[in-house]
């Protein structure tokens, strides 16, 4: 409903504001002086009469800094913007930044000193599952507070984190579902990376392709990460002629898989493919010409035509430049701030176990997300819509399909 | 099996063929710039892969300049950028020998570290010149797609540009090491620096040459590679394992060693690549490898050099 009327009172003013700032002006009454210091933080917390100090952690440097710049930027955009419409509790939130390194004992390093000499009042940060589990410990000792972007493998709910990304199941299912319904699909050839969010993603795409769509697995394939040589497996998929190519490649190996693929007269006219680790960040490596009609599923696509993400687009590319593009996770990073944001004013307190407790009611919602909207499971992920894109030559994708709000679910049973 | 008919296991078996013969292209090439600085020289050059990650950027530069102020000449930018890519990995390794390589040829336990320090401080200039995303050189279209001699067999036609690229390359350094007085000169020196310098072959100035030949190949390596594979700051370390073991496997300081050693290794990776799965094809391809070094410490072929 607030979406609509939203949407007309944009329209009927012409105002340039984004949705976002309009949201944040409904709320930015909250006045500092309503707000004591003493009350609102009684945990030591980095938090003063006019400001109130978060960490972002992410890797600028090494192997990892070409996923995570994306991530971190958003943040910074979110942050900005709350504090142009007034802060949280009529604070500015002011950002302390360290870097990962794409070294995982260098993220748990990091956010023992945001937590113990910074006394952040939440973290936002981490990319990969293994950079989250080597900091999830310091978190759940330090009480810290962590809002975690990527979509991964599951299996994981610590009430230090708040993922604002997909669990397996949420972007699996569905994607599986549309592609058994609409392409007709029943055999699959499952290929990924050889580490954990792919292997523990093609188990849950096993079980459900032989157990609830009744279809046959005719392949599947790990290939060492960083590898990029493809032509043998490519021949074996030629051998087995499977309906839907199920692809969860990743990194340097991902831009490879494509290239090859696409040399080898492997074509979206004459192939079905879904991929999972293909999102508008990938593209620039892979090139739209070879991924062209290939298919994506995800919860967010940078084209998705809503006026959030219109507003979000404008504002992001004005900050980090006109080239920029988003991708899932970007979007999901940028939901960090905005879902502490409503946290904390529900509680009325920065202190993590008030912030967490008021997440865990299940009642706080974004309408104002770029994906459209999403709300907070008391299990600490979101619901969230999956989506497929068909992905174009000129690096975007077309969103061909949305699926109904999905519930977060990160122990699925029969699945593991 | 029954489902298939006789034409199509035909065809995936020529397209198989195929692959193995295009994986050792790759082999081939990433390893042939690292067979001469380390071959020759006993340089272990952890910066290897950085020279070929040059190449590729360099491409890609090449193709944004193309495509911005010279679009009628996109079809064929890829040709010079593979010279340019030559020039500019192999001017640039020629300084890094003149002021990094050359003090430590004494100390080759120490020319690791430093390699490998010069390839984390030129993985970070990637990042901060070109940012952290990868980029995609456009290529030309003649370079993409497949070549169909039949109806069911598709050969890309990128990997027979690498695999014919190579067979260019690995010729030219054939003639040059065996064929000239030059390639004398560096086979002298590799066997006997005093005795070379007492007949008056200026042997820093072979040293430098030799390097700065090496990463020259790199360079063309990388600029071939962006057809096939990925373009980032960290892509060159996607190489560098198999360049080694390409290397050493051969026998450090033979040519014909590297050829063969990655021919070997390439079969044997994409045979058993198609059979198993990838992961477990590596696993025992690297097996193999192990035992065999274990037998013959000096690789497949080795030049005898009196100790």
């Amino acid at each position: 409903m607030s979406y609509f009327s939203r949407r007309k009172f944009l329209g009927k003013t012409g105002a340039l504001l984004s949705a976002m700032v309009a949201a944040g002006f409904i709320t930015s009454s909250a006045m500092a002086a309503d707000y004591p210091t003493a009350e609102v933080n009684t945990t030591g917390l980095a938090v003063t009469d006019d400001t109130v100090t978060v960490g972002i952690l992410h890797s600028l440097t090494g192997t990892m800094a070409i996923s995570e710049t994306g991530a971190q930027e958003a943040e910074k955009l979110a942050i900005k913007q709350i504090n142009e419409s007034g802060g949280i509790l009529g604070r500015q939130i002011e950002i302390i930044q360290e870097d990962g390194a794409s070294d995982w004992p260098t993220f748990a390093e990091k956010s023992r000193k945001l937590l113990v000499n910074d006394n952040v009042a939440a973290v936002f940060g981490c990319w990969t599952s293994a950079s989250r589990k080597a900091a999830l410990p310091v978190f759940e000792k330090e009480n810290g507070l962590l809002y975690y972007p990527t979509f991964y493998e599951g299996l994981e709910q610590s009430k230090n984190v708040i993922y604002t990304g997909q669990e397996a199941t949420q972007q699996i299912l569905a994607g599986l579902d549309w592609v058994a319904e609409e392409k007709g699909a029943k055999t699959f050839y499952l290929i990924g990376s050889d580490y954990i969010w792919p292997r523990t993603s093609m188990k849950i795409a096993r079980i459900h392709i032989e157990k609830v769509l009744g279809g046959k697995v005719v392949g599947e394939e790990y290939k060492p990460l960083g590898d990029t040589q493809f032509g043998s497996v490519i021949n074996k998929i030629r051998l087995k002629k499977p309906d839907v190519i199920f692809a969860a490649v990743v990194g340097g190996s991902n831009v490879a898989w494509f290239k090859q693929l696409n040399a080898a007269g492997i074509t979206a006219d004459k192939q079905t493919l879904l991929t999972l680790s293909v999102t508008e960040d990938e593209v620039l490596g892979i090139g739209g010409e070879n991924l062209e009609g290939f298919y994506s599923v995800m919860k967010y696509f940078q084209s998705q035509d809503n006026p959030n993400n219109v507003a979000f687009v404008k504002a992001f590319k004005e900050m980090h430049g006109e080239d920029s593009v988003i991708g899932d996770v970007t979007q999901a990073a940028y939901l960090g701030p905005w879902l502490w944001k409503a946290a904390v004013e529900k509680a009325g307190s920065f202190d993590v176990d008030k912030v967490v407790a008021a997440s865990e009611e299940g009642d706080i919602e974004l309408t104002t997300a770029p994906e459209g909207y999403v709300k907070l499971h008391p299990n600490h992920h979101l619901w969230s819509k999956t989506r497929i894109g068909k992905w174009n030559k000129d690096g975007q994708a077309e969103v061909v399909y949305t699926s109904d709000l999905i519930e977060p679910n990160p122990f699925p049973e029969g699945y593991q | 099996m029954g489902e298939y008919s006789i034409q199509e296991l035909t065809s995936i078996l020529a397209m198989q063929g195929f692959a193995g013969f295009s994986l050792f292209s790759v082999l081939l090439l990433m390893a042939l710039g690292l067979a001469i600085i380390f071959g020759q020289m006993g340089v272990i050059n952890m910066a290897h892969g950085e020279f070929m990650a040059m190449g590729a950027y360099t491409t890609y530069l090449l193709s944004v300049v193309t495509e911005t102020y010279f679009p009628a000449f996109m079809d064929y930018y890829f040709l010079l950028a593979i010279l340019v890519s030559f020039l500019v990995a192999g001017l640039f390794g020629y300084i890094t020998e003149f002021v990094l390589i050359r003090h430590l040829y004494k100390r080759p336990l120490d020319t690791l570290l430093a390699t490998w320090g010069l390839s984390l401080i030129m993985q970070q200039s990637f990042r901060s010149i070109f940012g952290a995303r990868e980029v995609s050189p456009a290529l030309p279209d003649w370079l993409m797609g497949s070549w169909m001699p039949t109806e069911t067999i598709f050969i890309p036609i990128n990997g027979m540009f690498v695999l014919g690229l190579t067979a260019l390359v690995t010729l030219g350094v054939f003639l040059l090491m065996y064929r000239s007085s030059w390639g004398l000169n560096v086979r002298a020196t590799t066997q006997n620096r005093v005795m070379s310098g007492a007949v008056g072959i200026n042997t820093k100035q072979v040293d430098r040459l030799t390097f700065a030949l090496g990463c020259g190949i790199a360079g063309i390596a990388g600029a071939a590679f962006t057809t096939i594979a990925s373009t980032g700051p960290t892509s060159g370390s996607l190489y560098i394992v198999d360049t080694f073991m390409v290397v050493v496997f051969g026998g450090a300081a033979s040519l014909f060693g590297t050829i063969a050693s990655a021919f070997t290794i390439a079969q044997a990776q994409s045979i058993l690549e198609f059979f198993i799965s990838g992961s477990m094809a590596k696993v025992f391809t690297l097996l193999a490898l192990v035992i065999i070094l274990m037998m013959r410490p000096e690789g497949l072929f080795s030049i005898k050099v009196r100790k």
